[in-house]
């Protein structure tokens, strides 16, 4: 049980991490890594939406915000093994890329590609967003006191 | 006598072939690319996914070209093309308190945990036109300085302890969807909400102005503005469990408002909500104020007439596609419909004439 649910957040979190990976990175790290596997389309690549969905006030009532464009598609592998993949933009490309991968994961590749798809992305992610966090705490504003005329 | 009258097809095909040329501009002149549109004129492309209701950064730069910079024209673009896809569900709610904060800014609390972030900002800027960018100009990498991996709390959470200000409480009801179910009075707070982040700006900003200006004042404080980047967690029937799908970039304002207490509540701080897509500070600001005003029959206050507080006024006049739908189909052939009113005013003015001769003769 405990296995399942630790194999569920695993998975979780290698999705998402394909998910938000910037327009063909994650084709080409897997080109680099191994040749892509034989594979048949459980559902070729679609477009669509999903309506997003906030908190009226943070943390109060659902309301819709507004929807995103998403791509999905699922694959199954020639010893059966089915990859999803779900992600924003209409990248069909990125998409299949991605499911390859959520396929590879649960295979005896998972340690190749884990090392050569993912341990990179989450690398280059983890760069770009610190980047942009240290150009927002160089604007963190200071304050300071002035002197007041009473001391 | 009614003429069905067909034509035009050669002029309107030849307008729309001119209307390519003119988008185009001077070929001597090097055409704009989708990414340049995406990264260099960012707002625009933000206010066209915020009004269009559709988070696409490419998308919206294809329609602002195609429109030739016509943001309402461009939001239409999208509101049609919107309509083509399937839909697959619905997020989780975002969760803005987890947000990689571009800015945060508070104009209540002066110290406040996570400080005040300034980020990419117009403020402070002289609003001096600056002739460097029209040359080609290349700009350095902006400062960086180590970042505290510090939450970033809600303002509203310090306030809260206290009491002081009125709850938002959690609470997991569906949202009623305009895009499926026509807009229809009375609006709940959810309904109100939609209908307020996709309306139009400059409508928007109008009438959070007059709140200000004292049509249903209610004194409004910027508790805090932040933009940044939050994750989008999708549900997947197909594998039971939800997954992150990509990060969007919204603007959330929380207004803290002055607030006496009525005849049910007691006198505390009240808030107004707005969240929008992309950075998109004015809009947010703006509707936080309007969506603070539409609160006044829930917090028992008076209705005092002002347009602000009406919400059928409001969200039925708020859309710019509804509005300029309507607005410039008059522009468009009513040969017939005129030519019954001509008839009418020459019948009314012949009918005047006959009674003033009746009456000078008699």
């Amino acid at each position: 049980m405990s296995d399942t649910s630790t194999d569920t957040a695993r998975r979780k979190a290698w999705m998402g991490q394909l998910a938000k990976a910037p327009h063909g990175r994650v084709a080409a790290l897997l080109d680099q890594a191994v040749d892509r596997p034989a594979f048949t389309w459980l559902r070729a690549p679609e477009i669509g939406s999903t309506m997003v969905r906030g908190r009226a006030g943070g943390t109060g009532a659902p309301f819709n915000l507004g929807e995103m464009t998403i791509t999905r598609c699922a694959l199954t592998l020639a010893d059966g093994t089915v990859g999803h993949a779900y992600l924003q933009g209409r990248r069909k490309s990125d998409a299949e890329a991605a499911a390859l991968v959520d396929a590879l994961m649960q295979t005896d590749l998972a340690a190749t590609v884990e090392s050569a798809v993912l341990a990179p992305l989450a690398e280059e992610t983890k760069a770009a967003k610190a980047a942009r966090a240290a150009k927002a705490a160089a604007t963190k504003v200071d304050f300071f006191t002035m002197v007041r005329g009473e001391d | 006598m009614y003429v069905a009258v067909k034509g035009g097809e050669r002029a309107i095909e030849n307008a729309h072939a001119w209307l390519a040329e003119e988008r185009r501009g001077d070929p001597s002149v090097q055409e704009l690319s989708l990414d340049q549109i995406r990264e260099q004129l960012a707002l625009a492309v933000n206010r066209v996914m915020a009004e269009g209701s559709l988070y696409d950064p490419d998308l919206a730069a294809l329609a602002i070209k195609q429109a030739r910079g016509d943001l309402i024209e461009a939001i239409f673009l999208i509101r049609a093309y919107r309509t083509t896809l399937p839909r697959f569900g619905a997020s989780a709610p975002i969760d803005t308190g987890a947000m990689a904060c571009d800015r945060r800014i508070s104009a209540t609390f002066k110290d406040l945990p996570g400080g005040q972030i300034l980020g990419p900002t117009f403020d402070y800027t002289h609003r001096l036109l600056d002739f460097k960018l029209a040359a080609d100009g290349e700009v350095p990498e902006a400062p960086m300085r180590a970042a505290e991996a510090d939450d970033v709390p809600h303002v509203t959470d310090f306030l809260n302890r206290e009491g002081l200000i009125e709850e938002a409480p959690q609470d997991d009801t569906p949202p009623p969807d305009l895009t499926r179910e026509p807009l229809e009075m009375p609006a709940d707070h959810a309904l109100r909400l939609q209908a307020l982040t996709r309306a139009d700006e400059g409508f928007t900003l109008g009438l959070a102005y007059s709140t200000q200006r004292g049509y249903a004042r209610n004194h409004a404080f910027v508790g805090e503005l932040r933009i940044g980047s939050v994750p989008v967690e999708l549900d997947i029937p197909e594998l039971g469990f939800a997954v992150e799908i990509g990060e969007i970039t919204v603007t959330e304002c929380e207004t803290v408002n002055q607030f006496k207490g009525s005849k049910t509540e007691p006198p505390q701080f009240t808030r107004g909500y707005g969240l929008v897509f992309g950075q998109t500070e004015r809009k947010a600001i703006s509707m936080a104020l309007v969506d603070r005003a539409l609160r006044w029959e829930e917090l028992g206050e008076d209705f005092v007439g002002a347009p602000a507080q009406d919400t059928e006024f409001v969200l039925y006049h708020a859309d710019n596609i509804q509005a300029t739908g309507f607005l410039e189909h008059i522009k468009l052939p009513h040969y017939v419909d005129f030519q019954a009113e001509l008839e009418l005013v020459r019948k009314l003015r012949r009918d005047a004439g006959a009674r003033d001769m009746q009456e000078a003769a008699e």
